[in-house]
């Protein structure tokens, strides 16, 4: 049985190789033009003319396209249609595109670009949360609002409260393959390879730049390095860039941007302003919390408007708010168009809270890890408040059990898929409950035993006395330690985006075809899905052929986002396989004179009753007797229900929890500091593929970590962008994870039913990288009574500037 | 200009301009596209490729290395690093087994410079791989690998041996191309002549800087001279109480002579760059860019090292410190390079601190240096460098008059580095704010007092 198998990467003999190829790897035909854009140097103003002779000019270059060039729209956005590919009338921000070269060369392309020279009346930019909230630059009308309880009279009647105001910087994905995209020019349309996590919005929108129907326009992606939400709609450009050219020239032609114009061009994730308000009692708990986020969008809408919402979505991260507000400001600056970056707002949200709770232990004097467990939702199971409402963790009949490897599938008659769904929670719940501030009832909570066995296992207790005593001989040098959970709800917020498609092929020789519409960046989605395929068909793992994604073969596909490949997908091809399956089962089961139900598929052999055959028999019988072998899977998620506007429903289908222990030393003389220690135990139910599961763990906690302490984007009064490539923007290397790095797996089956009972991971243990900064914050708050106030990232700058705070 | 090396074992001839890139043909000539971009500066190590030449095998980065640098040497790329038969290096197949690749995009660039590393024994594995970014792992499980792949035998068919070793190697030519000459000079004396004609040529020695005014200031470098191949510009002299350390040793060739000589200086050159800038960068080169924020000057100037300049057969030496004039100004005349720097072999109470926002391969906000001598408690003698504190690395005049005739305690480490104030008015930029880096400065005086009484004054020796 593959299922839960820690196997490799399906491409890691292709990677380590050099073999696996990008889209700038693709062999082109003859003639293959490479493209540039010419990019504004201005943040705001009128573009008066462009000068472009010194561009068209220039060696190699066939053509240079401005706005007026383009046949049909001019439009790149994944939402507002704010997004014009190439500017017309005004500039928005410093790198916005303004014109396209076309080249021989891609350096070729590169020179001309800059030779194009535009004459702008400038005017002063919004660059900054005050800029935009001075100037009234927001989208949506007002700010958002969720509300729960009674806000004021919750803070008015508390016996404690703590006020302030936290800055969260930005992140730069810094996938390691830039954006890139090529477009091959067909007698009745375009075939277009992108890196891209969303083949289907860039069917989308290359048809609507060419004026074609979605279906004269095919793309293809095999793999991506890296995409981290980068790729969820920032490649729009290129590709559509790419076929606009290839439809005018009538030859190939491929953009992929270089480092610095992908920083310069590119949406990063949205920094916040958070201020924040809270009451709480003697014991630590909160009576309730008013947060005020203000976000960051840039010159476009984008993603923005989910992205915020997931934010206020996580305003309660793992903690139980009695009376809560969120209200949310999305505002509209002259920069770069913020755009999703894995958590999509929820790292910040969650940052927010965490704040607070650090905020109230510094306040009695409590040890932060008590202060949280103290303010957790009630434990699923724990007979607490949840108990009424919660679901059987057992699996229900029809899904396998994925503790029993080997045993095959039998199979049932009209099995064709996920029938029936384990409630993992109740739309229904009393309100003030164990409710979140957007009222859903949370019912799989388990961080309560998980922080147990994570805090017995790292020797917490202990290690933060010996962090004391060390801190105490140590006047220059101090560590700190701290504690965090996650919690993280799961399905995209925009209800109809949780669907997904697979297509599978069974060939007359038993090989089988797998396509579905989730892309592969890394994250090991092609091996999961291909070990679901392999378990429905008793094959092992390899016997799956694993292909591009394709939007000729799987329409209508949902960005691999918010954490959703495996679960999408994985169930999509597991509806197709079965119904493959079971139209094998139903032949073999006629000719044998069996019950459909004695065909059984195991370890590459089928049983038909007392006879025996391989799959590659059994599939050339069903062949013969002509069977289709062919079917789709179609899977969307259940019981989701959300108002955003009214910030009320069931959003998720479940949530997915970690939680970390970080120890970090700071020198006080200079704010430079390091993870000395990690210690994390993650929630990725039963899983698919530990390896790969804990893979994304370890990944993601860094990545985590990264966003929080070096990486800082910086950008100079004129709005330029200045930390724009690796020389200037430090993401961690090798040497900045932790010493000593344990990462475990809880591994429990999720009471949701998902695929074999498994749980998203892709983005959930980005957020363990707070631990990190909490324990820099502790090791700032062990020079002075004050609290430290560290913002974020805590380069060494800003842990200096927290030092000197604390110590007043 | 005919190039010619060997490419995964095989002899080419390459005819191309000087400032094609290795990588750009690679991909773009040779349809061997395994060697990927990530940054087209050198900061990533994507483009990680195994350079072989009578030194040695190095890992280098092919987007900032021009062909000519590669002439008569050896180079092997992903495509060459299996077995003829196919079976995987071992690094290869340690990392599919300990799942050292996710997106794979930088795998190519990190298992190049674990063979490399692996063929020189090393097991230093953070530094080997500190210019090897990679986004998705968290480098756990390339740590595992690199590890597991630790005792496995070298294959032997990785082990290059350069076109043409040794003295014979070709190059001493003028070499036409376009209407600008490229030079290939095979010694000093050869270099100094033609420099002479071609004072406006550039000095190519290292090309981590100079590549990138190719890859992204795109400009064209007009008449170059590729320093490769001057043998008697590397090399190192004992001269009993100092060295003489010839331009173009690389900074990798200087951690290794520093160690034990002056070990924090050692220290501060591992965290230059990275093993691939380390292997390409050199010392000549780091400081003839007058870059103020380089950080061997602020080592050099602490140390008193004298500078020897050469233009054609006429040589003089100047102290470190007065080859910086002003922000982009040297005392450099035309036609004139930097030969060879000679520096004392005993500073005991020298200690050099690097501050950047990154441990490992990032460009300091501000590197301090400092080095006193001390006679029965009493400063005699100070000398305080920094670069990042202006538009050039300097001393801090100040900062040693307030040291110098008194006892080096608490109230004159704080009187210095309030000095310091007087003697910098640093900039606020994307590394630091100027307020930070005056305050880490100053700090950095009480970290050397705390340094040398042996109190714990450094982040990376604390362990878990």
């Amino acid at each position: 049985m593959s299922v839960s198998k820690p196997l490799p990467h399906d491409s890691a003999p292709l990677h380590v190789t050099g073999a696996a190829r990008y889209v700038d790897d693709i062999p082109t035909p003859a003639g293959c033009l490479h493209l540039a854009f010419a990019l504004s140097d201005t943040a705001r103003g009128r573009l008066d003319a462009m000068s472009l002779d010194a561009a068209q000019g220039a060696p190699g270059v066939v053509a240079v396209l401005t706005a007026t060039d383009l046949p049909f729209a001019n439009d790149v956005s994944p939402s507002a249609h704010d997004e014009p590919l190439l500017a017309t009338g005004e500039v928005h921000y410093v790198g916005q595109p303004l014109a396209l070269v076309a080249a021989a060369t891609h350096r070729q392309a590169r020179i001309a670009a800059r030779r194009v020279t535009a004459t702008i009346s400038s005017h002063p930019p919004v660059l900054t949360i005050d800029d935009a909230l001075q100037a009234g630059w927001r989208f949506e009308d007002g700010p958002r609002i969720y509300e729960k309880g009674d806000i004021a009279a919750a803070l008015a009647g508390a016996p404690h409260r703590v006020q302030g105001r936290l800055e969260i910087g930005g992140q730069e994905h810094f996938y390691l393959e830039g954006q890139a995209a090529l477009a091959l020019p067909q007698e009745d349309g375009m075939i277009v390879h992108a890196s891209t996590q969303h083949p289907t919005e860039i069917q989308h929108k290359v048809a609507e730049a060419l004026g074609l129907p979605m279906a004269a326009v095919r793309v293809e992606t095999r793999r991506m390095g890296g995409g981290f939400g980068g790729k969820e709609s920032q490649g729009n450009a290129l590709a559509v860039a790419c076929a606009v050219v290839a439809a005018r020239t009538g030859r190939p032609a491929k953009m992929r941007y270089d480092r610095d114009d992908d920083f310069t061009i590119t949406g990063k994730r949205h920094d916040f302003r958070i201020d924040y308000d809270a009451g709480f009692d003697a014991a630590g708990r909160l009576t309730g919390v008013d947060f005020t986020h203000y976000v960051r969008c840039g010159w476009a809408q984008d993603l923005s408007l989910p992205v915020a919402d997931r934010a206020m979505l996580h305003a309660d991260n793992a903690y139980l708010l009695p009376a809560a507000r969120i209200t949310s400001h999305r505002l509209r600056t002259n920069t770069q168009s913020a755009t999703a970056f894995r958590g999509f707002g929820g790292p910040q949200g969650m940052v927010g809270i965490e704040r607070v709770m650090d905020r109230i232990a510094h306040a009695l004097g409590l040890d932060p890890a008590l202060v949280r467990q103290r303010n957790f939702y009630a434990e699923a199971g724990a007979g607490g408040l949840s108990a009424p409402h919660r679901a059987s963790a057992i699996p229900p009949e029809d899904i396998s059990d994925p503790k029993k490897p080997g045993t095959g599938h039998r199979v049932t008659t009209g099995a064709g898929g996920a029938t029936r769904f384990g409630g993992a929670h109740s739309p229904a719940a009393p309100e003030a409950a164990n409710t979140t501030p957007y009222h859903m009832e949370v019912t799989d909570f388990i961080l309560g035993a998980m922080t147990e066995r994570l805090l017995n296992r790292c020797d917490y207790a202990a290690r933060r006395q010996a962090v004391a005593d060390w801190n105490a001989a140590n006047p220059i040098l101090r560590k700190g330690i701290a504690y965090s959970p996650v919690k993280f709800g799961i399905s995209f917020t925009l209800t109809h985006l949780n669907q997904a498609g697979a297509l599978v092929h069974v060939y007359a020789d038993g090989s089988v075809h797998l396509n579905h519409g989730g892309t592969e960046m890394g994250q090991g989605l092609n091996r999961k899905v291909a070990q679901v395929a392999a378990d429905r068909f008793g094959l092992p793992p390899g016997a799956i052929r694993i292909t591009a994604t394709d939007t000729a073969k799987v329409p209508n596909t949902s960005a691999t986002a918010a954490s959703s490949g495996s679960d999408l997908n994985g169930m999509a091809a597991r509806l197709a396989c079965d119904t493959i399956r079971d139209r094998m089962a139903e032949c073999l089961a006629g000719l044998h004179q069996v019950k459909p139900e004695e065909v059984v598929f195991a370890e590459g052999r089928v049983r038909v009753g007392q006879a025996e055959m391989s799959f590659a028999q059994a599939a050339t019988i069903a062949y013969e007797h002509r069977v289709s072998l062919s079917a789709t899977g179609f899977y969307k998620t259940p019981d989701l229900s959300w108002d955003r506007i009214a910030g009320r429903g069931r959003p998720f289908f479940y949530f997915a929890h970690g939680c970390a222990v970080s120890e970090v030393v700071i020198d006080t003389l200079t704010g430079e500091n390091r993870i000395l220690r990690t210690d994390i135990l993650h929630d990725a139910g039963a899983s698919l593929n530990p390896a790969v599961d804990i893979g994304q763990v370890e990944g993601g906690f860094v990545q985590g970590a990264g966003w929080l302490t070096t990486e800082e984007l910086w950008w100079d009064d004129a709005g330029r962008l200045r930390t724009h490539a690796p020389s200037t923007y430090k993401i961690p290397a090798c040497s900045d994870r932790p010493d000593l790095f344990n990462v475990a797996l809880w591994d429990a089956p999720n009471p949701a039913a998902t695929i074999y009972r498994s749980k998203a991971v892709g983005e959930p243990p980005f957020m363990l990288g707070m631990s990190a900064w909490l324990a820099l914050s502790d090791a700032c708050a062990a020079c002075g009574p004050h609290y430290p106030d560290l913002a974020a990232p805590a380069t060494p700058e800003a842990v200096l500037a927290a030092v000197e705070r604390a110590r007043g | 200009m005919t190039i010619r090396f060997l490419l995964n074992g095989e002899p080419v001839a390459v005819d191309a301009p000087p400032t094609r890139t290795l990588l750009d043909w690679l991909r773009e000539s040779r349809g061997l596209t395994g060697t990927k971009e990530g940054c087209n500066e050198g900061d990533c190590g994507a483009c990680t490729v195994m350079v072989t030449d009578d030194a040695g095998a190095r890992a280098l980065n092919a987007c900032i290395l021009f062909l000519p640098q590669l002439h008569g040497k050896a180079v092997r790329t992903i495509e060459g690093l299996a077995a003829p038969d196919g079976t995987l290096h071992p690094v290869q197949q340690a990392m599919i087994d300990h799942h050292g690749s996710q997106c794979g995009f930088c795998t190519p660039g990190i298992v190049m410079s674990m063979a490399t590393a692996h063929l020189a024994g090393r097991t230093d594995h953070d530094d080997v791989l500190a210019g090897n970014l990679c986004r998705c792992t968290g480098y756990a499980p390339i740590i595992r690998a690199a590890e597991a792949a630790a005792p496995a035998p070298v294959p032997p068919h990785i082990r290059d041996t350069p076109l043409h070793p040794g003295k014979e190697t070709p190059g001493a030519e003028v070499l036409p191309e376009g209407a600008e000459p490229a030079y290939l000079p095979a010694s000093a004396d050869a270099l100094a002549a033609w420099y002479l004609d071609h004072p406006d040529a550039t000095l190519v020695a290292g090309a981590t800087d100079v590549g990138l005014w190719v890859t992204k200031g795109l400009r064209d470098l007009g008449p170059v001279a590729f320093l490769s191949q001057c043998a008697d510009l590397r090399g190192v002299q004992d001269l009993g109480d100092s060295l003489r350390i010839g331009a173009m040793t690389t900074m990798a060739e200087m951690q290794a002579l520093m160690a034990p000589l002056h070990p924090s200086y050692a220290e501060l050159i591992r965290r230059y760059g990275s093993e691939q800038v380390r292997q390409a960068a050199t010392l000549g080169g780091n400081i003839a860019n007058g870059s103020p924020i380089g950080d061997n000057p602020p080592a050099l100037i602490a140390l008193g090292a004298t500078l020897h300049l050469r233009r054609g057969d006429a040589r003089r030496d100047i102290p470190i410190e007065d080859f910086f004039l002003d922000y982009g100004r040297q005392d450099r005349r035309p036609g004139e390079f930097v030969e060879a720097v000679s520096l004392p072999k005993s500073a005991p109470a020298l200690r050099c601190y690097k501050l950047s926002k990154r441990f490992d391969q990032d460009i300091s906000a501000v590197c301090g240096a400092f080095d006193i001598t001390l006679a029965d408690g009493i400063v005699t003698a100070a000398r305080i460098a920094f670069g990042g504190m202006a538009g050039i690395p300097r001393r801090a005049a100040s900062a040693e008059a307030a040291l110098v005739g008194r006892a080096f305690a608490s109230e004159t480490a704080q009187a210095a580095a309030a000095a310091l104030a007087r003697d910098f008015e640093p900039l606020t930029d994307m590394r630091a704010s100027a307020p930070y880096r005056l305050r880490a400065a100053q700090n950095m005086v009480l970290r050397y007092l705390a340094d040398l009484s042996g109190q714990p004054t450094d982040v990376l020796k604390v362990t878990p």
